[in-house]
């Protein structure tokens, strides 16, 4: 196969890049759901009242 | 809505389980098909073979910033979180594809066109120029402000970054006018049925990465205005007892550190 | 609306002239750049003539970001914003008002600037209305785009990082344009200059169009 140190250097970089930012994604969200309690951890089923930004 | 929370589970559900089975499948399927099923090209022989992530790549960076764009408009007209986070999120997976998307496309143009970047190519430019003007949004988005406020100045951005990408591609085309990349080979209509179904099967599986990480980051994006909310409610608790009820809340701006 | 803003770029502009900021530190500090462009190049005459539209284009971008940082830090400064958002003078009025205190600044500059290429990068020129047509709208983007995004940036302690990076990007198109502008208009590169001033207008119109609408928004905030 020609072109290969080429070939493995762009594949490796793009799935490495991806499965580090996807590992530190996953480790940060699980990081926060045990800083925030259950009750406003509903993304799914947000209430109008809790999708508009309200300050404080 | 997820009930227990594992090592890794925090910010899954039943949909983005499912998305993460495709990609189990998906990313070593793609590999196979493109370094050992798909022909080689005549003239670019076995350097096609990282066109086969490096178009799929760029094609969702569009579609990232395009999103960032929507989100930001709408976040404007309705003024709801979920807009917010999204255009947030969007972004920044956004900027990682148009990265990797300027990496792989220098790597394959070393072999192929003989340089590792072009001054002359229009698409290059114009695509590094967005790169950069999406990290000083992502910039933005770092400093510490009031969520309302940091997401009006955000969507701004977002739509002056997304405005100003047409007049960055007319400059940088009459600039050199020329470019090295060659028209859609898809329209051609003489790729072989293999290549082809590489082509989709790339998209697809990029595809899937990108809404896979969206629902992620749009969630950690979530958590995060959470906590930071409990962090800044329980501030201005502190504060007010200290005050004996002056309205500190109505500053706006928190001071540096507060909101962390 | 016109008296509104005039209002409001006259008294940047006392500041400025009382203050001799742009006088004193930011017009020695274009001629410093200048200069290291002269040393970066190894003093070789026909490089400079060759470079000098580019070179004089990104003197001016670095130049002009400290300006739109000190029109920042006026109002910044013993909350003049907010007593600015008391009076009755519309969003808009502002923002034309602070365009047209930085615009003219960065004018003063741009003709320093000008005659110190002229002498130490050994430039002349074929088509003076072009130089000054585009140097005209290319200013014009600038300081619109620059008073838009310096309020984008204020308010937050990391203004001096900030700001660069989310201007220059956006500027891309006013550097590349203005640069090949002026090297038509000095004989240098076969371009077809007013095309490249029609982008620049256009640029200039769109930012204006901007900022007018969105500077209200930013404001409110405060």
């Amino acid at each position: 196969m020609s072109h290969l140190g080429y070939l493995l250097a762009g594949w490796s970089i793009s799935i490495g890049t991806l499965a580090v930012y996807a590992f530190f994604l996953l480790r940060r969200g699980k990081r926060l759901t045990e800083k925030v309690p259950p009750g406003r951890r509903r993304w799914i089923s947000s209430t109008e009242e809790q999708s508009r930004i309200t300050d404080g | 809505m997820i009930t227990t929370v594992g090592p890794f589970n925090a910010t899954s559900s039943r949909s983005t389980r499912f998305l993460g089975l495709c990609l189990l499948l998906g990313i070593p399927a793609l590999i196979l098909f493109a370094f050992i099923f798909s022909p080689e090209d005549d003239s670019m022989e076995d350097a096609v073979r990282l066109l086969y992530i490096h178009v799929p790549v760029a094609i969702f960076s569009y579609i990232a910033f395009g999103v960032t764009a929507v989100g930001s408009i709408c976040y404007l007209w309705k003024r709801s979180r979920w807009w917010d986070t999204t255009a947030h999120a969007s972004a920044e997976i956004g900027v990682m594809f148009c990265g990797l998307t300027l990496v792989t496309g220098s790597i394959w143009g070393r072999p192929t066109w003989n340089t590792w970047w072009e001054w002359g190519d229009v698409r290059l430019v114009t695509t590094l120029v967005m790169f950069l003007m999406f990290i000083g949004y992502l910039a933005l988005r770092q400093v510490p402000a009031s969520p309302e406020a940091r997401a009006k100045r955000a969507a701004i951005v977002g739509i002056i970054g997304t405005i100003n990408i047409p007049i960055v591609n007319r400059s940088v085309e009459w600039w050199e006018n020329s470019t090295l990349h060659q028209q859609s080979s898809l329209t051609d209509g003489n790729l072989e049925n293999l290549t082809l179904f590489t082509w989709f099967l790339g998209t697809l599986v990029i595809g899937i990465t990108y809404l896979w990480l969206l629902i992620h980051r749009f969630r950690v994006g979530w958590l995060e205005t959470e906590e930071e909310r409990l962090g800044y409610g329980a501030a201005i608790e502190e504060r007010q007892a200290e005050a004996h009820g002056l309205d500190v809340g109505s500053t706006g701006i928190p001071e540096e550190g507060e909101n962390e | 609306m016109l008296a509104d803003s005039w209002l409001i770029a006259r008294k940047d502009l006392q500041v400025e002239i009382r203050s001799r900021i742009i006088i004193n530190q930011i017009a020695p500090y274009t001629l410093l750049i200048m200069v290291l462009f002269g040393f970066a190049l190894d003093a070789n005459t026909q490089t400079l003539r060759d470079t000098a539209p580019g070179l004089y284009w990104v003197a001016i971008l670095l130049v002009a970001l400290l300006a739109i940082q000190r029109g920042v830090q006026i109002e910044d400064a013993d909350a003049a914003r907010d007593r600015m958002l008391l009076t009755p003078v519309s969003s808009s009025s502002i923002f034309l008002g602070k365009s047209l205190a930085l615009f003219v600044q960065l004018l003063v500059l741009e003709v320093l600037l000008f005659f110190v290429m002229m002498v130490l990068f050994d430039t002349s020129v074929e088509d003076p209305l072009l130089v000054c047509l585009s140097a005209f709208v290319a200013t014009v983007g600038i300081a619109t785009s620059g008073t838009l995004y310096g309020v984008i940036a204020s308010g937050v302690g990391v203004r001096e990082t900030l700001l660069p990076i989310l201007l220059l990007p956006v500027l891309a198109p006013v550097a590349i344009g203005a640069t090949r502008t002026f090297g038509d208009a000095f004989g240098r590169v076969n371009a077809d200059g007013w095309a490249w001033f029609g982008l620049l207008v256009v640029f200039a119109v769109v930012y204006t169009v901007l900022g007018m609408f969105s500077y209200g928004q930013l404001l409110e905030e405060e």
